[in-house]
């Protein structure tokens, strides 16, 4: 059984997601990686610990794909999300879309990450250099359209 | 009646736990169990216009009803990705 939406300890691996969503049908497949960079808002960046509410995130991850199909019919989409320390470059999110043609897939990806970053219970403790901080970004709602709408503006464009 | 109560990130820290149990009046609400937390931790107040909340693992609302054995759980603003 192919994994489609998962939280994980364990290091991403791009392929593995991309593989979750191809399709005979698809000429198209945008993998997405999030990764950690060594320097947010004038820190120098050590690692970033993440912590979430598992099974909310991985309905988070279904309901996002929904929305996605919504808009691209006909579109796949594979989310995993890493959980505790992760090291500078490495991967904290992989999301790959697949559909028919590469418009789609782009834009549903973008969605993907826009929304996770809206409605994903998922936090992230920043390590930096003389101290960490939890980063809080969006207040979660998911029945909030105008968070919606924005992360639908920024996809197309 | 008793719920259980998950908390993450800024707030698990301040409450010194990831879980805790309630006792809540029957018919109370979501709202209720966070004032409850609120009265036990007082630094918890800074996140009353910003949590979100959820009930046995699905998005919800502070004016929904709970009911004895669920899972509450109380979301600081969220950072994933």
């Amino acid at each position: 059984m192919r994994d489609l939406f998962r939280v994980s300890d364990q290091p991403l691996d791009a392929s593995t997601v991309t593989a979750a969503v191809e399709d005979a049908g698809f000429g198209a497949l945008a993998t997405f990686v999030g990764t950690v960079r060594n320097h947010n808002a004038g820190r120098s960046v050590r690692w970033l610990d993440y912590e979430a509410y598992a099974p909310l995130a991985v309905k988070s991850f279904e309901r996002i794909a929904q929305e996605a199909r919504e808009r691209w019919p006909g579109i796949r989409l594979a989310i995993h999300h890493r959980t505790g320390r992760v090291a500078i470059g490495e991967a904290s999110v992989v999301i790959a879309a697949g559909s028919a043609h590469r418009g789609d897939a782009f834009g549903a990806a973008r969605y993907a990450i826009e929304r996770i970053k809206q409605i994903a219970p998922i936090w992230k403790r920043e390590h930096f250099d003389g101290g960490e901080v939890w980063i809080e970004g969006a207040t979660a709602d998911p029945d909030d359209p105008s968070a919606r709408q924005i992360a639908m503006e920024r996809a197309c464009s | 009646m008793l719920v259980t109560v998950r908390l993450f990130a800024r707030l698990r820290e301040i409450a010194h736990a990831a879980e805790l149990t309630l006792d809540l009046a029957e018919g109370s609400r979501v709202g209720d169990a966070w004032q409850a937390l609120m009265a036990r931790h007082g630094d918890m107040a800074a996140y009353a216009s910003s949590i979100s909340c959820a009930v046995n693992a699905d998005y919800s609302r502070m004016t929904a009803t709970v009911k004895d054995g669920d899972e509450i759980a109380f979301l600081p603003p969220v950072s994933g990705g």
